[in-house]
């Protein structure tokens, strides 16, 4: 119980040494060259606490739940050797995790009132609505479709760099024929949407593929989906501007 | 009172987030997997910490940081106080004149990372895989130096009004060059730290940023040029991470040849 209590005294210093930059460069900006007074220290302070105690628990969490889980379900179904329910999951977990992610409704949103503004689509909350759900299944669509390849790549041992240029030639031919109102939010929309649950997640399952299949690295091979799932979107939303518009 | 009814709001929207993987991770266990999880107790109570640890987190980004956070990106792009910092007042803003701007810009980027619980996750996850080769730390400041470089070359392009394309298809080019020379072992994780840098704490106060500065300098518009710092944010860990690898590498292999010329 000591014990217990001790390392999760270390842990919560530990997360508090992580927000301790960001605390400084506020102060700093705020005293020295804006200067203006702190608002609501102890409003300030309470947020604080919460931040520090709420990433403790992340990161105890982390560790007991989903890191595991995912291990375990890449072994699981790198024992069952069922390749098609492995890609139906990796599909699955893709789409699921992206669809309703606030981040990615708050930049669809936002990307329907340009659309409007900027006459491709008609000023009409119904419109905008339309649009932005079909933006944001198509993003969903494509890490689902990210996931899928970054599996198989996994399963077959291709080499990332390959992958990842052919993504890399997608996206800047699509810059040069897609609308340019488009291209910004695709851009954007590439970062957006790995959630914090599902970055663990998918790289557990990714890393334990890895370590289960025979011949493949955990280091090399595991990691890489994460990064399909911030490169197809780009593709897919520019593709779907062009489909619109 | 008021502070206990906003975290149940933030705990039943992380719930809601949180539902549709818990639905298929344990969909699947059953259905298909059809096997029992290993020690079910503690995955499930690991569960219920992560959800309770990203609603404080989320709830005490709200209360603490985003307010301060969104209204210092405002003030600092706003052109009384460009003006005001500068020596003699000129009517017409050059891009130099945003000096501070681009320091909070490169400041910001550098702390909300290391916070970032996502890239925290594969940091830990790196760390185990590589035995200890690649140091948690390593890779946060890696992927930080990144994340500040980008963010301040964005806002510069906000400033200057450069089209966005021109940047990325730069720094495609400089990656797919770097993944030639790097260590093969960091290049899988190199790619991943560009996807994981932007999340909870690094996107509402850059996108702020973002906003205010396209909506007050002369001649952009916050819809078009608002955008695309989080492009940035994505794209210049990738070089930063595979730069620290060839570093480290490179000190390495001196090191080595320093040993075996002593030994001769």
């Amino acid at each position: 119980m000591k014990n217990y209590m001790s390392s999760l005294f270390k842990s919560f210093t530990d997360s508090f040494r992580d927000l301790l930059p960001i605390l400084l460069v506020i102060g700093f900006f705020q005293v020295v060259i804006l200067q203006q007074p702190v608002p609501n220290l102890g409003e300030l302070l309470y947020g604080v606490f919460l931040v520090v105690l709420g990433l403790t628990l992340f990161v105890k969490g982390l560790e007991m739940g989903l890191f595991p889980i995912g291990d375990s379900m890449a072994h699981s179904f790198a024992r069952k050797g069922s390749l098609i329910w492995l890609l139906v999951f990796a599909f699955a977990l893709g789409f699921g995790t992206t669809v309703a992610e606030p981040a990615l409704i708050a930049v669809a949103e936002e990307a329907a009132e340009i659309a409007a503004n900027g006459g491709m689509i008609e000023m009409t909350e119904i419109a905008k609505e339309q649009y932005a759900d079909g933006l944001r299944f198509t993003v969903a669509f494509s890490v689902g479709i990210a996931i899928v390849i970054g599996v198989l790549r996994i399963v077959f041992g291709w080499k990332i760099q390959y992958l990842i240029i052919s993504g890399y030639i997608g996206v800047v031919g699509m810059t040069f024929i897609a609308p340019k109102e488009i291209i910004g939010i695709a851009y954007d929309s590439g970062g957006v949407t790995t959630s914090t649950i599902t970055v663990p997640l998918v790289t557990a399952l990714g890393v334990g593929l890895a370590s289960s299949i025979k011949g493949r690295n955990p280091l090399t091979d595991g990691f890489g989906l994460i990064a399909f799932a911030s490169l197809t979107p780009m593709i897919f939303v520019m593709a779907y501007g062009m489909w619109i518009g | 009172m008021s502070y206990i009814i906003n975290l149940l709001e933030v705990l039943f929207d992380t719930i809601f987030d949180v539902l549709p993987i818990v639905i298929i991770i344990f969909g699947f266990q059953f259905l298909v997997i059809r096997k029992p999880v290993p020690n079910l107790k503690k995955v499930a109570l690991g569960f219920i910490y992560v959800l309770i640890g990203l609603t404080f987190f989320l709830e005490g980004l709200e209360v603490a940081l985003f307010p301060i956070g969104k209204l210092m990106a405002t003030q600092l792009t706003d052109p009384a106080f460009i003006h005001g910092s500068m020596s003699k007042v000129n009517d017409v803003l050059v891009w130099q004149d945003y000096f501070y701007v681009y320091l909070f810009a490169a400041a910001i980027g550098f702390s909300t990372t290391i916070a970032e619980p996502s890239l925290l996750a594969v940091a830990i996850k790196a760390e185990n895989v590589s035995a200890g080769a690649i140091s948690i730390w390593g890779l946060r400041i890696a992927v930080a130096i990144g994340v500040a470089i980008g963010i301040t070359l964005g806002t510069f392009r906000i400033v200057t009004g450069t089209p966005l394309h021109y940047y990325i298809i730069t720094g495609y080019i400089i990656v797919i060059l770097q993944t030639t020379v790097s260590p093969k072992s960091i290049i899988a994780l190199a790619y991943d730290s560009g996807g994981v840098t932007t999340s909870t704490v690094t996107v509402p106060i850059v996108a702020a940023l973002g906003l205010g500065l396209a909506s007050t300098v002369p001649g952009r518009s916050a819809l078009i040029d608002g955008f695309g710092l989080i492009a940035f944010a994505s794209l210049f860990p990738i070089m930063s991470v595979m730069g620290y690898a060839q570093l480290s590498h490179w000190r390495t292999k001196r090191s080595w040849k320093k040993d075996s010329q002593k030994g001769d």
